[in-house]
């Protein structure tokens, strides 16, 4: 298959060899999961159960809520402990909501649990509606909802369905070992996901320094009829997905715009492996592979760990740690996020847990930059890492802006091949932290604006309503008084909408109307005026 | 338990750094050094040393009076490369004042005075060999033909000593004028540019280096395998060298087959002067050229085209460092102008257009109905 040019990336030492030659082993169950109500992209999933509860595996925990949210389910029969606040897997290690399940080693599964019906029965839209049920999210670290994406792709003529299987972040091998061990079951859930999106094809992206996943997923498709297993440059990021379809259809997705507007969808292996484990086995969102390695691990392999397992069981089961990490990392080197610690659980889009040396680190001295351009060759969106890095030295927001900021993916590349050790990254992300904390007080502003208005057009309508009333009531008056002054009053009762003594206030509050379009700050003044005016 | 930093990805780099950057551009120059040392001998090896050694001490003072970490900076190779270029472009025997102005004006003036490494809009080198060009015009000027080492035309070590540190014309016998200057000259007493050129230009000569001029600027061949070799490493993109030298060339050619009596050969403008130095060593140098592939291509262009403009119609005869610091004082506006495209953006900053017939089909499109218990959360 003929594949199209890309711009811009690096090839970081993949060192996946540590780990790909392992097959994935099983962690044994752990004596306490603590599952986060929020392990994905969107509104946090609603608790179903209460500290006491008994449950059993599969069973749901927590509900989805708002439009874009997944629910999480057990991950093993046990106790609810609590319903508490407990350290997120993030940079930051600040609490969230989490349910503290404690595990009885019986696994038990739901009485009520029954095989599912056959899924190549469903519509579309059931498909969706099930991997929805099952909490299915991307796999690849992006964790959406699998279920509002495969509905919101539906409204668009899909013509091609990616299936990334790049793993271009080096140390992960999680995937590839999928691949290879899993791969029937891969390209059933592949399947699935095409007729879910009603597509016309499916390429299977894997990149080539997996020549055995390329094998296996290969020959299981074999004698499937649109269903292409190709193999892409290895150059990260190729795992973008926007790169992928790039390089494949040689379209870009405009700006703004939704993959699917241009007719394509672009799933992660380990997402497809989950949704077919949703549909053909009915097993909800439960468990995911993972890469445990980094030159501080002493047994690094690939570990099938159940959702809300701690680091810390997880590396004590490899083996432990041969010495202090500089950095531990949940996710891949180049697009990871630190933990803080091991006392963080893993969560559904956690890829791998690496235990970083400081001679891998290599993180040197930071210098001044010499603007070796370096950067500008690397970044796969065409930006210039460079000219904006030195706008927000300098907290020129708006400066970076104009040089893109905004469409900076974090992909690290910059950073990566920086000579000077410029954390360039770090420097965009506190960029776009600016930029939504903006967006955040601008939609503040507009609503307050709204309300403002809305406020003042309610004082109007009363007042006009009651001056309305009173001209009514001093026409009557006027009408038994005197007969003479009827033909001067007629005027004003022609046009019940503008009575003659509401017209004064009325183009007042016009102009008060006018002038809080005009100035946004001043919002909170106007209420005070209205008072005046009324 | 640790707590660590916050800190973004990646958390893993690629080995390079500057400092590796700088050595690896340092030993492309070494060939060039080694061979202006054995072609003009003593005063050569002592205007290097002056250069290298002063700058070192320019550089210590810079960095202390600014009150930055002296470790980190001075052994970063900007400041003994920005001399060894300086060095590279004086004439061999130059007295040693020269050296040690031009050092001092180029660390100070070139570089610190901006805020140090990667801050400097000019070029620090070309910088102050147009300020001693235009300061000290005849010692700028004064140019000796190449006396190989240890042959009989050579200055000895003492000699050599003298020419340095004396100014002794003892070996005024040896002066000799460059190619570039002597067309100058003759061109402008009207002579006929044929018999001129076959008079002093052999092109191999002038390729090899056997002709007068700067220390480092005589051996074209010397200078180019340097630059390749900085090619092979990535140190820069072949587009600042290509587009530089390509537009040199285009331009002198047409001259040359419009009216080969008044213009000199494209092969000439290629080989004399500070041309291959500058193709490879000066005009690559990133923190004075923009960023971006076209830029460059437009830096380079814009070098080479003033370049030529300055050697035929200007009042030097060599325009190179003018052309050079002209093109450096552009690159913030060819860096905001010229910009990459971005994914899914159009040239000006706009999304792109999906293709017409996707609008179409999408038009022609109706999703499938949602069952009718379906569609909740």
């Amino acid at each position: 298959m003929k594949l199209f040019g890309f711009r811009g990336g690096v090839h970081p030492e993949a060192l996946k060899q540590h780990t790909a030659d392992h097959p994935i082993s099983t962690l044994p169950l752990p004596a306490a999961l603590y599952l986060p109500l929020q392990q994905h992209v969107g509104e946090p999933a609603e608790p179903e159960v209460s500290p006491g509860d008994y449950v059993y595996k599969g069973q749901l925990l927590a509900r989805s809520q708002g439009q874009i949210s997944a629910p999480v389910h057990a991950p093993s029969s046990g106790t609810v402990v609590a319903i508490d606040e407990f350290p997120a897997p993030h940079p930051s290690g600040l609490p969230v909501k989490t349910v503290i399940l404690e595990t009885d080693g019986k696994d038990h599964w739901s009485p009520a649990w029954t095989t599912p019906t056959d899924p190549w029965s469903l519509r579309p839209e059931e498909i969706a509606r099930e991997v929805g049920l099952a909490g299915v999210v991307g796999m690849g670290g992006a964790t959406f909802p699998s279920a509002v994406k495969l509905g919101q792709s539906l409204q668009y003529p899909i013509h091609n369905l990616i299936i990334n299987g790049s793993e271009c972040e080096p140390y992960l091998s999680c995937d590839d070992r999928l691949m290879r061990e899993r791969a029937p079951q891969l390209i059933d859930g592949i399947r699935l996901t095409a007729h879910a999106l009603q597509a016309k094809q499916a390429t299977v992206a894997i990149e080539d320094n997996k020549p055995e996943a390329f094998a296996a997923m290969s020959a299981a498709a074999k004698g499937i009829n649109q269903l292409n297993v190709i193999r892409v440059p290895s150059r990260y990021p190729m795992g973008w997905d926007k790169q992928l379809i790039r390089i494949i259809t040689g379209r870009e997705v405009p700006v703004g715009a939704r993959s699917a507007s241009i007719g394509v969808c672009v799933h992660n292996v380990g997402t497809v492996y989950a949704i077919q484990q949703a549909l053909c086995a009915g097993t909800p969102l439960l468990s995911r592979v993972i890469t445990v390695a980094g030159g501080a691990i002493a047994k690094p392999q690939n570990l099938e760990v159940p959702v809300g397992t701690l680091v810390s069981e997880v590396i004590k089961y490899c083996g432990g740690l041969n010495e202090e990490p500089a950095r531990l990392v949940m996710g891949g080197p180049m697009m990871g996020q630190i933990v803080p610690h091991t006392g963080v659980p893993l969560v559904k889009g956690s890829s791998g847990v690496l235990a970083l040396t400081a001679r891998e680190v290599d993180d040197g001295p930071e210098r001044p930059c010499i603007r070796c351009r370096r950067c500008v060759e690397a970044c796969p969106v065409g930006l210039m890492p460079v000219e904006m890095a030195a706008r927000l030295r300098a907290d020129d927001i708006d400066g970076a802006v104009d040089y893109g900021v905004q469409d900076c993916i974090g992909c690290s590349c910059c950073s990566y091949v920086c000579p000077a050790k410029i954390p360039l990254v770090q420097y965009f992300n506190y960029a776009r932290g600016v930029l939504d904390c903006r967006q955040t007080a601008t939609r503040k502003a507009q609503q307050t604006r709204e309300m403002a208005l809305a406020r003042q057009q309610r004082l109007a309508s009363q007042q006009a309503a009651r001056d309305a009333r009173k001209a009514a009531k001093t026409e009557d008056k006027a009408k038994n008084n005197t007969k003479n002054n009827i033909k001067n009053t007629r005027p004003a009762s022609k046009n019940p909408d503008r009575p003659a003594s509401g017209d004064d206030a009325g183009t007042q509050h016009k102009g008060a109307a006018a002038n809080i379009i005009a100035t946004d700050s001043r919002v909170t003044d106007i209420p005070l005026q209205s008072e005046q005016l009324s | 338990m640790k707590i660590s930093i916050p800190q973004a990805a990646p958390h893993v780099r690629n080995p390079g750094r500057v400092p590796s950057l700088m050595t690896t551009v340092l030993i492309a120059l070494s060939p060039i050094t080694l061979f202006a040392v054995y072609q003009f001998g003593w005063p050569a090896l002592n205007l290097i040393g002056l250069c290298l050694l002063s700058a070192l001490l320019f550089e210590i003072l810079c960095l202390y009076s600014t009150g930055k970490p002296l470790d980190t900076y001075i052994l970063d190779g900007s400041g003994m490369l920005t001399a060894l270029l300086l060095a590279l472009s004086l004439p061999p025997h130059a007295p040693w004042w020269i050296a040690i102005c031009g050092s001092g004006f180029a660390i100070i003036v070139g570089k610190h005075v901006y805020g140090g490494i990667g801050q400097n809009p000019f070029n620090p080198a070309m910088l102050a060999r147009v300020a001693l060009l235009l300061s000290f015009p005849v010692e700028m000027t004064h140019w000796t033909q190449a006396a190989p080492l240890l042959s009989t035309a050579a200055p000895s070590f003492i000699e050599g000593l003298q020419i340095t540190f004396q100014s002794s014309t003892a070996f005024d016998g040896l002066t000799a004028a460059t190619t570039l200057g002597q067309l100058k000259t003759d061109l402008s007493q009207g002579l006929p540019l044929q018999q001129l050129t076959e008079q002093y230009f052999q092109p191999l000569d002038s390729s090899l280096g056997l002709t007068a001029g700067s220390l480092g600027e005589t051996s074209s061949l010397l200078i180019a395998i340097g630059g390749l070799y900085l090619l092979r490493q990535r140190i820069f993109s072949w587009r600042l060298p290509t587009s530089f030298l390509g537009s040199l060339l285009l331009l002198s050619t047409t001259a040359w087959i419009l009216a080969p009596e008044i213009y000199a050969s494209p092969l000439f403008h290629l080989t004399s002067g500070g041309v291959m130095l500058a193709a490879f060593f000066i005009v690559t140098d990133p923190v004075t050229s923009p960023c971006t592939r076209r830029g460059q291509l437009l830096f380079g262009t814009g070098c080479g085209a003033l370049t030529f403009v300055i050697r035929t119609w200007g009042g030097y005869p060599e325009g190179v460092a003018f052309a050079v610091l002209l093109m450096n004082a552009m690159t913030p506006l060819i860096d905001h102008y010229v910009r990459p495209r971005r994914y899914g953006r159009s040239r000006t900053g706009t999304p792109i257009k999906r293709p017409l017939w996707r609008r179409i089909r999408e038009f022609f499109y109706t999703q499938p109905k949602s069952p009718s218990s379906g569609s909740d959360k």
